[in-house]
Protein backbone atom coordinates (compact mmCIF):
# COMPACT_ATOMS: atom_id res chain seq x y z
CA UNK A 1 0.00 0.00 0.00
CA UNK A 2 2.59 2.59 1.41
CA UNK A 3 4.91 1.91 -1.94
CA UNK A 4 1.57 2.02 -4.77
CA UNK A 5 1.17 5.46 -2.95
CA UNK A 6 4.53 6.42 -2.91
CA UNK A 7 5.32 5.75 -6.14
CA UNK A 8 2.25 7.43 -7.38
CA UNK A 9 3.34 10.38 -5.47
CA UNK A 10 6.97 10.46 -5.90
CA UNK A 11 7.35 12.46 -9.08
CA UNK A 12 4.87 15.57 -7.89
CA UNK A 13 6.87 15.36 -4.99
CA UNK A 14 10.35 15.33 -6.64
CA UNK A 15 9.01 18.40 -8.45
CA UNK A 16 8.54 20.44 -5.28
CA UNK A 17 11.59 19.04 -4.43
CA UNK A 18 13.65 20.63 -7.61
CA UNK A 19 12.62 24.52 -6.37
CA UNK A 20 13.57 22.82 -2.39
CA UNK A 21 17.36 22.87 -4.42
CA UNK A 22 16.55 25.81 -6.44
CA UNK A 23 15.21 28.01 -3.00
CA UNK A 24 18.07 26.71 -0.90
CA UNK A 25 21.17 27.13 -3.43
CA UNK A 26 19.89 31.10 -4.46
CA UNK A 27 19.33 31.77 -0.63
CA UNK A 28 22.83 30.28 0.36
CA UNK A 29 24.70 32.44 -2.33
CA UNK A 30 22.76 35.53 -1.13
CA UNK A 31 23.33 34.81 2.04
CA UNK A 32 26.60 33.79 1.98
CA UNK A 33 27.71 37.23 -0.50
CA UNK A 34 25.65 39.39 1.85
CA UNK A 35 26.62 37.63 5.22
CA UNK A 36 30.17 38.36 3.76
CA UNK A 37 29.39 42.08 3.06
CA UNK A 38 28.19 42.88 6.66
CA UNK A 39 31.04 41.23 8.57
CA UNK A 40 33.58 43.14 6.44
CA UNK A 41 32.03 46.21 7.23
CA UNK A 42 31.64 44.92 10.80
CA UNK A 43 35.88 44.68 10.57
CA UNK A 44 36.57 47.54 8.41
CA UNK A 45 37.64 49.86 12.00
CA UNK A 46 35.46 52.39 9.83
CA UNK A 47 32.59 53.86 12.83
CA UNK A 48 30.20 54.44 10.60
CA UNK A 49 30.25 51.25 8.41
CA UNK A 50 30.82 49.29 12.11
CA UNK A 51 27.80 50.52 13.22
CA UNK A 52 25.45 49.94 10.31
CA UNK A 53 26.81 46.64 9.87
CA UNK A 54 25.88 46.05 13.49
CA UNK A 55 22.54 47.54 12.90
CA UNK A 56 21.62 45.35 10.38
CA UNK A 57 22.49 42.38 11.81
CA UNK A 58 20.61 43.38 14.99
CA UNK A 59 17.40 44.01 13.14
CA UNK A 60 17.56 40.95 10.67
CA UNK A 61 18.23 38.57 13.59
CA UNK A 62 15.36 40.50 15.60
CA UNK A 63 12.73 39.36 12.48
CA UNK A 64 11.40 35.85 12.45
CA UNK A 65 11.65 34.68 8.89
CA UNK A 66 8.19 34.40 8.25
CA UNK A 67 7.53 37.87 8.72
CA UNK A 68 10.41 38.87 6.67
CA UNK A 69 9.04 36.58 3.96
CA UNK A 70 5.39 37.87 4.24
CA UNK A 71 6.65 41.53 4.14
CA UNK A 72 8.73 40.94 1.61
CA UNK A 73 5.90 38.89 -1.00
CA UNK A 74 3.14 41.28 0.38
CA UNK A 75 3.90 44.62 1.56
CA UNK A 76 6.35 45.46 -0.90
CA UNK A 77 4.49 45.02 -3.95
CA UNK A 78 2.15 48.26 -2.47
CA UNK A 79 5.25 49.95 -3.17
CA UNK A 80 5.30 49.31 -5.97
CA UNK A 81 8.36 46.40 -6.02
CA UNK A 82 6.39 43.09 -7.29
CA UNK A 83 8.10 40.01 -7.47
CA UNK A 84 7.65 36.41 -7.71
CA UNK A 85 7.07 33.97 -5.33
CA UNK A 86 10.97 32.47 -5.72
CA UNK A 87 12.45 35.46 -6.08
CA UNK A 88 11.02 36.57 -2.87
CA UNK A 89 11.44 33.12 -1.12
CA UNK A 90 15.44 33.38 -2.09
CA UNK A 91 15.54 37.12 -0.76
CA UNK A 92 13.77 36.60 1.63
CA UNK A 93 16.01 33.30 3.32
CA UNK A 94 18.88 34.88 1.94
CA UNK A 95 18.34 38.00 3.53
CA UNK A 96 17.73 36.59 6.73
CA UNK A 97 20.50 34.03 7.12
CA UNK A 98 22.99 36.68 6.27
CA UNK A 99 22.71 38.02 9.74
CA UNK A 100 23.70 34.50 10.65
CA UNK A 101 26.53 34.22 8.20
CA UNK A 102 27.79 37.36 9.14
CA UNK A 103 28.71 36.87 12.64
CA UNK A 104 30.02 33.20 11.71
CA UNK A 105 31.99 35.17 9.46
CA UNK A 106 33.29 37.71 11.89
CA UNK A 107 34.11 35.07 14.18
CA UNK A 108 36.21 33.62 12.18
CA UNK A 109 37.91 37.16 10.44
CA UNK A 110 38.49 37.69 14.21
CA UNK A 111 40.17 34.32 15.40
CA UNK A 112 43.11 35.26 13.01
CA UNK A 113 45.89 36.44 14.94
CA UNK A 114 46.83 39.61 14.81
CA UNK A 115 50.49 39.35 14.05
CA UNK A 116 49.12 38.06 10.48
CA UNK A 117 47.39 41.49 10.30
CA UNK A 118 50.71 42.85 11.23
CA UNK A 119 52.73 41.16 9.15
CA UNK A 120 50.49 42.07 6.07
CA UNK A 121 50.64 45.64 6.97
CA UNK A 122 54.54 45.69 7.09
CA UNK A 123 54.43 44.17 3.51
CA UNK A 124 52.90 47.26 2.66
CA UNK A 125 49.41 45.58 1.95
CA UNK A 126 46.24 47.54 1.68
CA UNK A 127 43.29 46.52 3.60
CA UNK A 128 41.43 45.14 0.68
CA UNK A 129 44.51 43.24 -0.56
CA UNK A 130 45.32 41.46 3.33
CA UNK A 131 41.90 40.30 3.81
CA UNK A 132 41.86 38.44 0.34
CA UNK A 133 45.01 36.75 0.74
CA UNK A 134 45.82 36.67 3.78
CA UNK A 135 42.48 37.11 6.11
CA UNK A 136 40.14 35.44 4.62
CA UNK A 137 41.99 32.12 3.42
CA UNK A 138 42.86 31.47 6.97
CA UNK A 139 39.85 32.35 8.36
CA UNK A 140 37.49 29.59 5.81
CA UNK A 141 39.22 27.42 7.69
CA UNK A 142 37.09 28.14 11.00
CA UNK A 143 34.41 29.07 9.19
CA UNK A 144 33.58 26.17 7.71
CA UNK A 145 32.01 23.83 10.39
CA UNK A 146 28.97 26.47 11.45
CA UNK A 147 29.03 27.14 7.72
CA UNK A 148 27.95 23.31 7.17
CA UNK A 149 25.53 23.65 9.79
CA UNK A 150 24.22 26.43 8.11
CA UNK A 151 23.94 25.23 4.88
CA UNK A 152 21.17 22.05 6.58
CA UNK A 153 19.61 24.87 8.65
CA UNK A 154 18.96 26.66 5.60
CA UNK A 155 18.01 23.69 3.55
CA UNK A 156 15.16 22.76 6.35
CA UNK A 157 13.91 26.49 6.60
CA UNK A 158 13.53 26.49 2.89
CA UNK A 159 10.60 24.83 3.46
CA UNK A 160 8.96 28.57 4.91
CA UNK A 161 8.92 29.93 1.49
CA UNK A 162 6.02 27.13 1.33
CA UNK A 163 3.92 29.66 2.89
CA UNK A 164 4.12 32.63 0.35
CA UNK A 165 3.17 30.18 -2.11
CA UNK A 166 6.22 28.62 -3.13
CA UNK A 167 5.46 25.01 -4.80
CA UNK A 168 8.62 23.36 -3.17
CA UNK A 169 8.40 19.95 -1.16
CA UNK A 170 6.72 21.00 1.53
CA UNK A 171 3.83 23.06 0.16
CA UNK A 172 3.62 19.98 -2.69
CA UNK A 173 2.97 17.75 0.61
CA UNK A 174 0.55 19.68 1.96
CA UNK A 175 -1.49 20.16 -0.96
CA UNK A 176 -1.11 15.86 -2.01
CA UNK A 177 -1.88 15.11 1.67
CA UNK A 178 -5.01 17.76 1.95
CA UNK A 179 -6.10 16.18 -1.71
CA UNK A 180 -5.60 12.18 -1.20
CA UNK A 181 -5.26 11.75 2.92
CA UNK A 182 -2.66 9.72 2.99
CA UNK A 183 -1.17 12.43 5.74
CA UNK A 184 1.24 9.12 7.18
CA UNK A 185 2.92 8.14 3.34
CA UNK A 186 3.13 12.03 1.72
CA UNK A 187 4.85 13.57 5.29
CA UNK A 188 6.96 10.44 5.53
CA UNK A 189 8.30 10.71 2.21
CA UNK A 190 9.06 14.24 2.52
CA UNK A 191 10.76 13.95 5.76
CA UNK A 192 12.98 11.02 4.23
CA UNK A 193 13.40 13.73 0.78
CA UNK A 194 15.00 16.82 3.28
CA UNK A 195 16.77 13.63 5.11
CA UNK A 196 18.38 12.64 1.43
CA UNK A 197 19.25 15.63 0.50
CA UNK A 198 20.98 16.65 4.19
CA UNK A 199 23.09 13.85 4.69
CA UNK A 200 25.19 14.36 1.32
CA UNK A 201 25.43 18.26 2.43
CA UNK A 202 26.79 16.73 5.90
CA UNK A 203 29.45 14.95 4.03
CA UNK A 204 30.22 17.94 1.52
CA UNK A 205 31.32 19.80 4.46
CA UNK A 206 33.23 17.21 6.16
CA UNK A 207 35.05 16.56 3.22
CA UNK A 208 35.69 20.38 2.68
CA UNK A 209 37.17 20.63 6.49
CA UNK A 210 39.48 17.78 5.61
CA UNK A 211 40.67 19.63 2.16
CA UNK A 212 41.32 22.73 4.37
CA UNK A 213 43.45 20.94 6.94
CA UNK A 214 46.84 23.05 7.38
CA UNK A 215 49.55 21.00 6.08
CA UNK A 216 51.45 19.07 8.92
CA UNK B 1 67.26 57.71 6.68
CA UNK B 2 65.13 57.37 9.15
CA UNK B 3 64.79 60.35 11.63
CA UNK B 4 62.54 60.38 15.11
CA UNK B 5 62.35 64.16 16.35
CA UNK B 6 60.23 64.21 19.93
CA UNK B 7 57.95 61.78 19.50
CA UNK B 8 55.63 60.80 22.07
CA UNK B 9 53.15 57.82 22.12
CA UNK B 10 50.37 56.96 24.89
CA UNK B 11 48.54 53.70 25.32
CA UNK B 12 45.58 55.18 27.40
CA UNK B 13 47.18 56.29 30.30
CA UNK B 14 50.36 54.58 29.73
CA UNK B 15 52.77 57.26 28.46
CA UNK B 16 55.18 54.93 26.65
CA UNK B 17 57.15 57.00 24.60
CA UNK B 18 58.70 60.15 26.50
CA UNK B 19 59.96 62.14 23.16
CA UNK B 20 62.29 60.21 21.50
CA UNK B 21 65.23 61.66 19.43
CA UNK B 22 67.05 59.43 17.33
CA UNK B 23 68.44 58.78 13.55
CA UNK B 24 69.62 55.79 11.74
CA UNK B 25 72.02 56.37 8.52
CA UNK B 26 72.25 54.75 5.73
CA UNK B 27 74.22 51.64 6.20
CA UNK B 28 74.08 51.73 10.31
CA UNK B 29 73.58 49.11 12.24
CA UNK B 30 71.52 50.49 16.03
CA UNK B 31 70.91 47.80 18.39
CA UNK B 32 67.98 49.19 20.97
CA UNK B 33 68.52 47.95 24.45
CA UNK B 34 66.62 48.37 27.70
CA UNK B 35 63.88 47.30 30.15
CA UNK B 36 60.75 44.84 29.12
CA UNK B 37 58.10 47.84 28.91
CA UNK B 38 60.51 50.77 28.08
CA UNK B 39 59.13 51.41 24.84
CA UNK B 40 61.63 49.85 22.22
CA UNK B 41 59.43 47.57 20.31
CA UNK B 42 57.13 50.75 19.90
CA UNK B 43 59.79 52.34 18.29
CA UNK B 44 60.11 50.00 15.82
CA UNK B 45 56.32 49.89 15.40
CA UNK B 46 55.85 53.51 14.63
CA UNK B 47 58.53 53.42 12.52
CA UNK B 48 56.88 50.92 10.29
CA UNK B 49 53.46 52.46 11.26
CA UNK B 50 52.20 49.54 12.83
CA UNK B 51 52.00 52.20 15.61
CA UNK B 52 50.12 55.21 15.16
CA UNK B 53 52.12 58.00 17.19
CA UNK B 54 50.75 61.16 19.52
CA UNK B 55 53.65 63.65 19.10
CA UNK B 56 56.46 64.80 17.44
CA UNK B 57 57.76 63.82 13.94
CA UNK B 58 59.15 60.72 12.24
CA UNK B 59 60.54 60.28 8.22
CA UNK B 60 62.29 57.41 6.24
CA UNK B 61 63.88 58.86 3.30
CA UNK B 62 61.99 62.19 4.39
CA UNK B 63 58.73 61.13 3.90
CA UNK B 64 56.73 61.63 6.86
CA UNK B 65 55.04 58.31 8.63
CA UNK B 66 51.56 58.73 9.54
CA UNK B 67 49.69 55.19 8.94
CA UNK B 68 46.82 56.80 7.33
CA UNK B 69 48.47 59.03 4.97
CA UNK B 70 48.81 58.27 1.37
CA UNK B 71 53.09 57.75 1.72
CA UNK B 72 52.77 54.47 3.69
CA UNK B 73 53.08 51.77 1.21
CA UNK B 74 55.88 53.11 0.00
CA UNK B 75 57.43 53.38 3.26
CA UNK B 76 56.52 50.09 4.40
CA UNK B 77 58.35 48.54 0.99
CA UNK B 78 61.39 50.84 2.03
CA UNK B 79 61.47 49.34 5.74
CA UNK B 80 60.73 46.19 5.91
CA UNK B 81 59.62 44.58 9.74
CA UNK B 82 60.71 41.27 11.32
CA UNK B 83 58.56 40.43 14.07
CA UNK B 84 59.12 38.60 17.88
CA UNK B 85 56.85 35.86 16.78
CA UNK B 86 57.57 35.46 12.94
CA UNK B 87 54.22 36.17 11.91
CA UNK B 88 54.99 34.03 8.82
CA UNK B 89 51.41 33.21 6.49
CA UNK B 90 50.79 29.73 7.63
CA UNK B 91 48.55 28.39 4.76
CA UNK B 92 51.55 29.50 1.81
CA UNK B 93 54.52 27.57 1.91
CA UNK B 94 58.20 29.59 2.67
CA UNK B 95 58.59 30.31 -1.16
CA UNK B 96 55.01 31.76 -1.03
CA UNK B 97 55.47 33.30 1.90
CA UNK B 98 59.02 35.41 0.55
CA UNK B 99 57.14 36.19 -2.55
CA UNK B 100 54.02 37.42 -1.50
CA UNK B 101 55.03 41.23 -1.25
CA UNK B 102 56.66 41.32 -4.65
CA UNK B 103 54.23 39.46 -6.51
CA UNK B 104 51.18 41.41 -4.97
CA UNK B 105 52.12 44.52 -3.50
CA UNK B 106 55.12 45.63 -6.01
CA UNK B 107 53.76 43.58 -9.08
CA UNK B 108 56.55 41.91 -10.21
CA UNK B 109 55.91 39.30 -12.48
CA UNK B 110 55.83 35.70 -10.93
CA UNK B 111 58.62 33.84 -12.78
CA UNK B 112 60.88 36.66 -11.96
CA UNK B 113 60.13 36.98 -7.83
CA UNK B 114 60.25 32.87 -7.84
CA UNK B 115 63.69 33.22 -8.91
CA UNK B 116 64.43 35.66 -6.51
CA UNK B 117 62.80 34.03 -3.78
CA UNK B 118 64.48 30.99 -4.03
CA UNK B 119 68.25 32.70 -4.20
CA UNK B 120 66.44 34.87 -1.11
CA UNK B 121 65.84 31.26 0.80
CA UNK B 122 69.42 29.86 -0.48
CA UNK B 123 70.65 33.19 1.29
CA UNK B 124 69.37 31.76 4.60
CA UNK B 125 70.23 28.79 4.40
CA UNK B 126 66.95 27.75 3.78
CA UNK B 127 66.92 26.37 -0.67
CA UNK B 128 65.50 22.78 0.46
CA UNK B 129 62.82 24.41 2.33
CA UNK B 130 61.36 26.84 -0.56
CA UNK B 131 57.99 24.14 -0.42
CA UNK B 132 57.79 23.57 3.55
CA UNK B 133 54.45 24.85 5.37
CA UNK B 134 55.28 26.97 8.48
CA UNK B 135 54.47 24.59 10.37
CA UNK B 136 57.05 22.24 9.28
CA UNK B 137 59.83 24.35 10.08
CA UNK B 138 61.61 24.74 13.64
CA UNK B 139 61.40 28.11 15.07
CA UNK B 140 64.84 29.22 13.73
CA UNK B 141 63.90 28.37 9.76
CA UNK B 142 60.71 30.12 10.25
CA UNK B 143 62.29 33.24 11.16
CA UNK B 144 65.09 32.79 8.39
CA UNK B 145 62.68 32.67 6.05
CA UNK B 146 60.52 35.93 7.82
CA UNK B 147 63.77 37.62 7.25
CA UNK B 148 64.07 36.67 3.73
CA UNK B 149 60.15 37.81 2.99
CA UNK B 150 61.84 41.52 4.35
CA UNK B 151 64.83 40.99 1.94
CA UNK B 152 62.09 40.11 -0.91
CA UNK B 153 60.54 43.55 -0.86
CA UNK B 154 64.27 44.69 -1.53
CA UNK B 155 64.17 47.07 1.40
CA UNK B 156 66.37 50.02 2.53
CA UNK B 157 66.46 49.26 5.88
CA UNK B 158 65.14 46.17 7.91
CA UNK B 159 63.26 46.60 11.72
CA UNK B 160 63.95 43.26 13.61
CA UNK B 161 61.37 43.57 16.60
CA UNK B 162 62.97 40.74 18.94
CA UNK B 163 64.15 38.23 16.59
CA UNK B 164 65.15 35.84 18.38
CA UNK B 165 63.37 36.27 21.90
CA UNK B 166 60.58 33.43 21.00
CA UNK B 167 63.81 30.83 19.51
CA UNK B 168 64.73 27.84 21.73
CA UNK B 169 68.62 28.45 23.48
CA UNK B 170 70.04 26.13 20.61
CA UNK B 171 68.17 28.27 17.36
CA UNK B 172 69.33 31.67 18.52
CA UNK B 173 72.96 31.45 16.70
CA UNK B 174 71.38 30.82 13.29
CA UNK B 175 69.09 33.52 12.99
CA UNK B 176 71.76 36.22 14.53
CA UNK B 177 74.31 34.19 11.82
CA UNK B 178 72.33 35.52 9.04
CA UNK B 179 71.47 39.11 10.88
CA UNK B 180 75.38 39.46 11.35
CA UNK B 181 75.56 38.59 7.64
CA UNK B 182 73.11 40.85 6.13
CA UNK B 183 74.93 43.54 8.86
CA UNK B 184 78.59 42.86 7.06
CA UNK B 185 76.90 43.32 3.73
CA UNK B 186 75.83 47.12 4.79
CA UNK B 187 71.76 47.01 5.16
CA UNK B 188 70.48 49.45 7.32
CA UNK B 189 68.98 47.74 10.56
CA UNK B 190 67.49 48.16 13.58
CA UNK B 191 67.14 46.13 16.29
CA UNK B 192 65.28 45.52 19.26
CA UNK B 193 67.12 42.77 21.34
CA UNK B 194 68.34 41.08 24.78
CA UNK B 195 71.46 39.66 22.83
CA UNK B 196 73.95 41.73 24.28
CA UNK B 197 77.08 39.59 22.57
CA UNK B 198 75.28 40.26 18.84
CA UNK B 199 75.26 43.68 20.08
CA UNK B 200 78.60 44.20 20.89
CA UNK B 201 80.10 42.14 17.81
CA UNK B 202 77.42 43.55 14.94
CA UNK B 203 76.11 47.07 15.95
CA UNK B 204 77.91 50.16 14.59
CA UNK B 205 75.57 51.85 17.90
CA UNK B 206 73.44 50.88 21.21
CA UNK B 207 70.39 53.05 22.24
CA UNK B 208 69.35 52.68 25.60
CA UNK B 209 65.91 53.01 26.57
CA UNK B 210 64.08 53.25 29.50
CA UNK B 211 61.10 54.86 30.59
CA UNK B 212 60.42 56.42 27.23
CA UNK B 213 63.85 58.22 26.50
CA UNK B 214 66.50 57.54 25.06
CA UNK B 215 68.68 57.46 28.25
CA UNK B 216 72.06 56.86 27.21
CA UNK B 217 73.78 56.10 23.04
CA UNK B 218 77.17 55.59 21.97
CA UNK B 219 79.02 52.97 19.67
CA UNK B 220 78.46 49.49 21.03
CA UNK B 221 81.24 48.44 22.62
CA UNK B 222 81.91 52.10 24.04
CA UNK B 223 78.40 51.83 25.60
CA UNK B 224 78.58 48.13 26.51
CA UNK B 225 81.79 47.79 28.27
CA UNK B 226 81.72 50.76 30.01
CA UNK B 227 78.38 52.90 30.47
CA UNK B 228 78.46 56.15 32.28
CA UNK B 229 74.41 56.59 33.31
CA UNK B 230 73.48 54.50 36.42
CA UNK B 231 70.29 53.08 35.08
CA UNK B 232 72.45 51.83 32.12
CA UNK B 233 74.89 50.02 34.40
CA UNK B 234 72.12 48.66 36.40
CA UNK B 235 70.40 47.00 33.52
CA UNK B 236 73.76 46.07 31.91
CA UNK B 237 74.47 44.29 35.20
CA UNK B 238 70.97 42.47 35.46
CA UNK B 239 71.81 41.20 31.46
CA UNK B 240 74.85 40.18 31.86
CA UNK B 241 74.77 38.48 35.37
CA UNK B 242 71.58 37.51 35.92
CA UNK B 243 72.08 35.39 38.78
Amino acid sequence: MFWKDASAFMPILLQGLQLTVAVTLGSLLLSTLLGLFWALMRVSGVTPLVWLAKSVVNVIRGIPILVLLFYIYFVLPELGITMTAMQAGILGLGIAYSAYQAENFRAGIEAIDHGQVEAAQSLGMSWIMMMRRVILPQAVRIVLPPYGNTMVMMLKDSSQASTITVAELMLKGQMLAASTFKNSTVFTLVALLYLVMSVPLILFVGWLERRNMPKR
Amino acid sequence: MIELTGVHKSFGANHVLRGVDASISKGEVVCIIGPSGSGKSTILRCINGLESYDKGDIRVDGLRVDRRGPDITAIRTRVSMVFQRFNLFPHRTALENVIEGPVFVKREPRALAIERGRQLLDRVGLGDKADAHPAQLSGGQMQRVAIARALAMQPEAILFDEPTSALDPELVGEVLGVMRTLAEEGMTMAVVTHEMGFAREVADRVLFIDHGVIVEQGAAKELLSNPQNPRTQDFLRRVLRPI
